[in-house]
């Protein structure tokens, strides 16, 4: 009996020590896969496919693992930094100083001298703008060694979308969709008037309202002045910043937003506008391939973001998009970059496009039967703004005041002066600190 | 086996049969003290300082977080309002609707064992597919609710009812409280079912009616089980955060924010782990105090 206990004990000492041994991550092996670590559903069978066309090419094995949804994706990731166990390669979830924090920590390894410069680099296979989403200039406020970071594979814009039927049906021009605040305006309540709901969006993810406000006021106070009220020189309570808000107070009073607009998850919102429940959103590109899953049909295409002002350009969040990282720290570091630029390679990036619907990073890139549509929103390209290339990033708490306070303008509870008053709260604790 | 310990301890000899034990124990301690101890110890070390959660580098701040979250987060403190709202109407409502149904039941009424099964379809439910099922009930244009008000001409009545700054909390609480009840009904029938049924024949024979056996029996004798609820029913609550992300991510502004939805969102997008590390244990020591009242006042009511 005695022995028997002693046997069982050191088995189970055994086990556990195991187990804890196991939780290690596996060194020296001979020949290691690349692990990729992504949050897109959506794309994870196109990217299975190229890890398996791969194999067959090189014989080297690359494993994509999918964490969804992307704020589990997002905590992986954190996770996986704290502890070093990250894939070789990866994405970063979130702005500029993210990526910056990740960078500071020895995660990103830089591209910079892998890329190159000038015709046949592998830099020139890009669109500028998306790969100055992962570029950090010199002397930056981030205080992170110039250089890229990164490598954009595919690249979205978020502008407006209008149902053509719909608008067809309240007796608005089909191809011509609203160009100023108030023709906007003026087409929700005609849309309205024909039993539809004039405006959908999944305002509850409280980013899309940033995305709009943040263009609003690019378009009103011009890149200069957006950016002076991001270093604090220019205060929220500004008439400029006070006239955003008021935007979206005549959005709330002219009365054919989804009376659900700030607690609708964007899939939700998706589903409104594809089932044309709805005759305008404020959605991503990404939304061609939701909407070709959800009504094919549809008649829909992209708009910019209605002008408030005059004196600067109308801008559209965009250029930025699906970007894969190297981890500085990984042993496999050469065969993680090798793949990437396999991956970035016309061929495949076609394939992407035909298989995902998505805009391209890849200039010379072009899929097989995509909709002309998604040419519509890439042509949206132009004046694109997004924080990763903002000069100064704005405080994620300040942003949190901005668009809980833009919901309250949604729900009549506030006003854009008292909105304006607490996001500069919220600025002056942050610049306090 | 405690002679041969007692005796091992006074010869001062080894004694395997000790030692086994001990290894025995030794895997459910490791456990406890890898996952449970060293994070708790992790959280109140990280909750003085200022990190990102990925920078090498932790500034020291002291008390700096929680003088901040007890004397300058407004936001914060809407949370945990909120979420003691929303626990005040599940304490009553959800474990009163509990308690009702699983008294009905231990009643052996036909087809108990059905009844037991449909109350208990709620919790296993995920939170993600029960938020998404009532969205859909609860939407301003199309949603089934509205739908069925203006139906049977109470139009008057309808509303974005997540949408609404007077509705949303509440209906939010609805939703968990419909998720929750099963939890509170399925231990209230075992405590139910684990009162003797002589004592409430000898009560009749006595001449007691129902109401009498119920408040002189029953109530007295499920008070243990009565404070389990509640605990699990304020913990459960208190934490609550799946619902809210699928039905209104703390929206419209902040009325339906909930403490756990603003610890992570400290974390992501905030990056700030010092600071909702200092919420976590400001959070657990609100629960700890909570829990504890509870537990006093429920013996003080046996006792009575």
């Amino acid at each position: 009996m005695r022995k028997l206990s002693l046997c069982i004990a050191v088995l189970g000492a055994v086990v556990l020590t195991s187990f804890l041994s196991s939780c290690k991550k596996s060194e020296g092996s001979g020949h290691q896969a690349v692990v990729v670590w992504h949050w897109m559903t959506d794309r994870d069978e196109a990217f299975q496919n190229l890890a398996q066309q791969y194999k067959q090419e090189t014989g080297k094995e690359v494993q994509f693992q999918l964490y969804a949804p992307s704020d589990v994706y997002s905590q992986k990731v954190r996770v996986g930094a704290q502890t070093d166990s990250l894939p070789d390669i990866y994405g970063v979830l979130g702005d500029a100083r993210d990526l910056a924090s990740f960078i500071e920590a020895g995660h990103v390894e830089n591209l910079t001298a892998r890329l190159g410069d000038g015709p046949g680099s592998w830099k020139s296979n890009f669109y500028d703008e998306a790969l100055n989403t992962t570029y950090f200039k010199p002397a930056n406020s981030f205080q992170v060694p110039e250089g890229f970071y990164g490598i954009p594979i595919d690249v979205t814009t978020i502008p407006f979308i209008y149902n053509k039927r719909l608008f067809k049906n309240a007796g608005l021009n089909p191809e011509k969709p609203p160009q100023t605040w108030d023709e906007f305006i003026a087409a929700g309540k005609a849309l309205k008037r024909t039993g539809v709901t004039g405006f959908v969006s999944g305002w509850a993810e409280t980013w899309l309202i940033y995305s709009l406000a943040t263009d609003l006021a690019h378009n009103l106070m011009g890149e200069a002045k957006v950016m002076a009220t991001h270093a604090g020189t220019v205060p929220y309570t500004d008439p400029d910043w006070v006239a955003v808000f008021t935007a979206f107070e005549k959005l709330q009073k002219a009365g054919f937003i989804d009376p659900s607009l700030v607690t609708l998850g964007n899939k939700a919102a998706e589903q409104a506008f594809s089932q044309e429940r709805s005759g305008m959103t404020f959605n991503g590109s990404w939304a061609v391939n939701v909407y070709s899953g959800m009504n094919p049909k549809l008649d829909y295409a992209p708009f910019r973001p209605p002008q408030l002002g005059t004196k600067f350009p109308q801008t559209v969040w965009g250029g930025a998009g699906t970007v894969f990282l190297v981890n500085a720290k990984s042993q496999v570091k050469d065969d993680a970059i090798a793949f990437l630029k396999w991956m970035s390679d016309k061929k495949q990036a076609s394939y992407l496009i035909t298989a995902t619907k998505n805009l391209s990073a890849v200039k010379d890139a072009s899929g097989d039967g995509v909709a002309p549509v998604l040419k519509q929103f890439a042509d949206l390209m132009r004046n694109s703004i997004h924080p990763n290339r903002f000069a100064v990033s704005e405080d994620p708490r300040v942003q949190e005041a901005m668009t809980k306070g833009i919901q309250s303008i949604l729900i009549a509870e506030k006003t854009p002066a008292e909105v304006a008053a607490d996001v500069q709260k919220a600025k002056e604790k942050s610049k306090s600190e | 086996m405690e002679q041969r310990a007692a005796q091992a301890k006074k010869t001062g000899s080894f004694n395997w049969q000790m030692a086994s034990n001990y290894l025995f124990v030794l895997p459910a301690l490791a456990m406890f003290l890898i996952f449970n101890f060293y994070p708790y110890i992790q959280v109140f070390y990280l909750s003085v300082f200022k990190w990102n959660g990925i920078s090498m580098h932790k500034t020291f701040l002291w008390m700096a977080n929680y003088k901040d979250i007890l004397g300058d987060n407004p936001a914060w403190w809407k949370s945990m309002r909120n979420a003691a709202y929303v626990t005040g109407l599940a304490l009553t409502f959800q474990n009163g609707l509990a308690l009702v149904l699983a008294w009905l039941v231990d009643r052996d009424i036909r087809g108990g064992q059905i009844y037991r099964s449909i109350f208990f379809l709620p919790p296993i439910l995920s939170g993600i597919v029960v938020g998404l099922i009532w969205n859909w009930i609860y939407q301003g244009d199309y949603g089934l609710l509205n739908a069925v008000l203006i139906k049977i001409g109470l139009g008057d009545l309808t509303h974005a009812w997540l949408a609404e700054s007077s509705t949303a909390l509440t209906a939010l609480a609805v939703v968990h409280m419909w998720k929750g009840f099963g939890w509170g009904f399925i231990i209230l029938l075992a405590g139910l079912q684990g009162i003797p049924r002589e004592l409430y024949e000898a009560a009749r024979v006595d001449g007691a009616g129902e109401s009498r056996i119920f408040w002189k029996i029953t109530v007295p004798l499920m008070i243990p089980v009565f404070i389990l609820v509640s605990v699990l029913t304020v913990l459960g609550t208190m934490q609550m955060y799946d619902l809210v992300i699928v039905t209104t991510r703390g929206g419209p502004g902040l009325h339906t924010e909930v403490p756990m939805k603003r610890i992570l969102d400290e974390i992501t997008p905030g990056s700030r782990v010092g600071y909702a590390s200092a919420m976590g244990v400001v959070f657990g020591v609100v629960l700890l105090i909570v829990s504890v009242v509870q537990i006093q006042l429920s013996k003080w009511f046996k006792a009575e």
